[in-house]
C-alpha cells in the first residue's frame, strides 16, 4: 500500500524519561487521584509527526506586565519581593528559545485567587497571581512577584502544602509539554507533602527545588531564586521509511 | 534530567485559560467544527476543575511547526484549550485535521486535572473516516474492544468526546 507524502520523512526523536522521573498516576498518599487515575494500561504511542511538533505561541500571548507579578495593579502586593529565572532546557541541555511560559501562585498568605480556596489567609488586593513570558534566544525566562505562602488543604490531618510556583510549559514539540511546581528551598513541609513526594527518585525530586541565587538577589529589592526547567530530550534524526517497515 | 511533573492543581483557572483558548480558529470560520465532551472520573462523576488541549494538523495534514519536514505552513494554530465547566464539559472549536504521515485524520489530546500528577494523552478520531480508522496503526495497536474510546460521536454542530479517566469505558490513554 502506497503511503502518500509519508515515506521518506526525517523526524526528532523524544526520548522517554526514566523510571521514576514522574509520579506514578496512582499515588494512594494523595487523595485526589483515587478515581482520576486510568487503571488500564497505557498504550504505547510511537511518535509521527504529531507528537514531535507542537504549538509555538508568540509574543501575542503577552501583556505588559505579564513578567512583573508585583506591577498588575494600582499597588505592590504584600510580601517578599522575589525574582524567580532560570532556562529552559531539553534533556541534553540544549535551551528552547521564543517558547512560553505561564506560572500561576497564591499570594504572601497562602491564598490564591479562585472562589474555590476560602481558608481564612487574606486575599490581596494588588496580587493575582498569574504571569506569563517567553524564553529569550538562550532559552532564559525571568519572573518578578512575591514569595508565596504555604497553605492548608484537607488531604490529611493538619496538611499544608510547601511554598510552590506552578509552571506550565511547550517546549518545542507535544512530547515535550510539561506542567510541574517550583519549591523552595529547604522548606520544612516537604516531609509531609503527598504531591511533592509522590515523585519516586529522589535525585528527580530535588530538581523541583529552586535554588537560592545571591547573585540575583538584588540589593534593596529583591531576593533571587534560580530554577531551571528541563524537558525530554532528543535523539538524532531518525529515517524513516514506512513502505521499507512493511 | 527531565523536571519531574506536578498536578495543575485546583486553581490552575488562574493561570492557565485563555480567552480565545477554545477556538483553535475564529467563530464563524467556514468549515469550523465543535468538539464538545465531557470529564468524567471513576466514580462516573463529571470534573469541573479539569483542562483539554489540543494539537492537530490543518486539513491538509500539514502543521506549522519546523520540524514538519515538508515545510513549515503557517497560518492555522492548531493548538486548543479548554478548562472543564462545573458540568465538567469543554469545547474547542477548530478545523477537521488531514491525513498525516498515512495515518487518519486524528486530534493529540492533553488532559489535565487537580488529581492527576501528569497529564495524560489521548487521540480524537474521526467516526466518518470508516476505512482511514481501520487502517490506522496506533487505532490497530489498541485492544479492539477499547478501540470506540478514541472515535468521537456525531452531533449537529460537529462532534462529541467525552473522556473516562477511569472505570467502566475508561478511556484509552497513550504513552507518548
Amino acid at each position: 500500500m502506497a503511503a502518500p507524502t509519508s515515506d521518506h520523512l526525517i523526524l526528532p526523536r523524544y526520548r522517554r524519561d526514566p523510571e521514576g522521573t514522574h509520579p506514578p498516576l496512582d499515588s494512594p498518599g494523595y487523595r485526589s487521584t483515587t478515581f482520576r487515575h486510568p487503571k488500564q494500561p497505557l498504550v504505547l504511542l510511537p511518535q509521527k509527526l504529531t507528537e514531535v511538533t507542537g504549538p509555538l505561541l508568540g509574543p501575542g500571548r503577552l501583556g505588559e506586565h505579564d513578567n512583573d507579578l508585583t506591577k498588575q495593579h494600582e499597588g505592590e502586593p504584600v510580601g517578599q519581593r522575589i525574582i524567580v529565572h532560570g532556562r529552559l532546557l531539553d534533556g541534553d541541555g540544549r535551551p528552547i528559545p521564543d517558547s512560553l511560559i505561564e506560572i500561576w501562585q497564591a499570594n504572601a498568605s497562602g491564598r490564591y485567587r479562585h472562589i474555590g480556596d476560602q481558608w481564612p489567609g487574606p486575599l490581596d488586593p494588588n496580587f493575582t497571581g498569574l504571569g506569563r513570558t517567553l524564553t529569550d534566544s538562550n532559552g532564559h525566562y525571568e519572573f518578578t512577584t512575591i514569595k508565596p505562602g504555604a497553605y492548608p488543604w484537607k488531604n490529611h490531618d493538619n496538611a499544608w502544602r510547601p511554598a510552590h510556583i506552578h509552571f506550565s510549559v511547550f517546549g518545542h514539540a507535544f512530547t515535550q509539554r510539561l506542567v510541574t511546581q517550583m519549591y523552595f528551598p529547604d522548606d520544612p513541609l516537604f516531609f509531609q507533602d503527598p504531591i511533592f513526594n509522590s515523585v519516586p527518585d529522589e535525585k528527580a525530586r530535588q530538581r523541583m527545588i529552586s535554588r537560592y541565587d545571591h547573585n540575583r538577589t538584588t540589593d534593596h529589592w529583591a531576593l533571587g531564586f534560580e530554577f531551571d526547567i528541563v524537558v525530554r530530550g532528543r535523539e538524532q534524526s531518525v529515517f524513516e521509511n514506512e513502505e521499507e517497515d512493511e | 534530567m527531565t523536571t519531574p511533573s506536578q498536578t495543575v492543581g485546583p486553581y490552575l483557572a488562574i493561570g492557565l485559560p485563555w480567552e480565545d483558548g477554545p477556538t483553535v480558529v475564529p467563530e464563524g470560520t467556514p468549515g469550523a467544527v465543535l468538539i464538545t465532551g465531557c470529564v468524567y472520573d471513576g466514580a462516573k462523576d463529571p470534573i469541573p476543575d479539569a483542562m483539554i488541549e489540543t494539537w492537530q494538523a490543518d486539513p491538509d495534514g500539514r502543521f506549522d511547526h519546523p520540524d514538519d519536514p515538508r515545510g513549515r505552513v503557517p497560518g492555522f494554530r492548531g493548538f486548543g484549550r479548554c478548562p472543564t465547566g462545573p458540568d465538567g464539559r469543554y469545547r474547542i472549536l477548530t478545523l477537521l485535521p488531514g491525513p498525516v504521515q498515512g495515518q487518519a485524520p486524528h486530534i493529540d489530546v492533553s488532559v489535565f486535572a487537580r488529581g492527576l500528577l501528569d497529564r495524560v494523552v489521548t487521540r480524537i478520531y474521526f467516526p466518518e473516516n470508516v476505512d482511514a480508522n481501520a487502517a490506522d496503526e496506533v487505532l490497530n495497536s489498541v485492544p479492539a474492544e477499547r478501540r470506540h474510546t478514541l472515535i468521537a460521536g456525531k452531533t449537529d454542530e460537529g462532534y462529541r468526546f467525552d473522556v473516562h479517566l477511569q472505570g467502566e469505558g475508561e478511556t484509552v490513554f497513550f504513552d507518548v
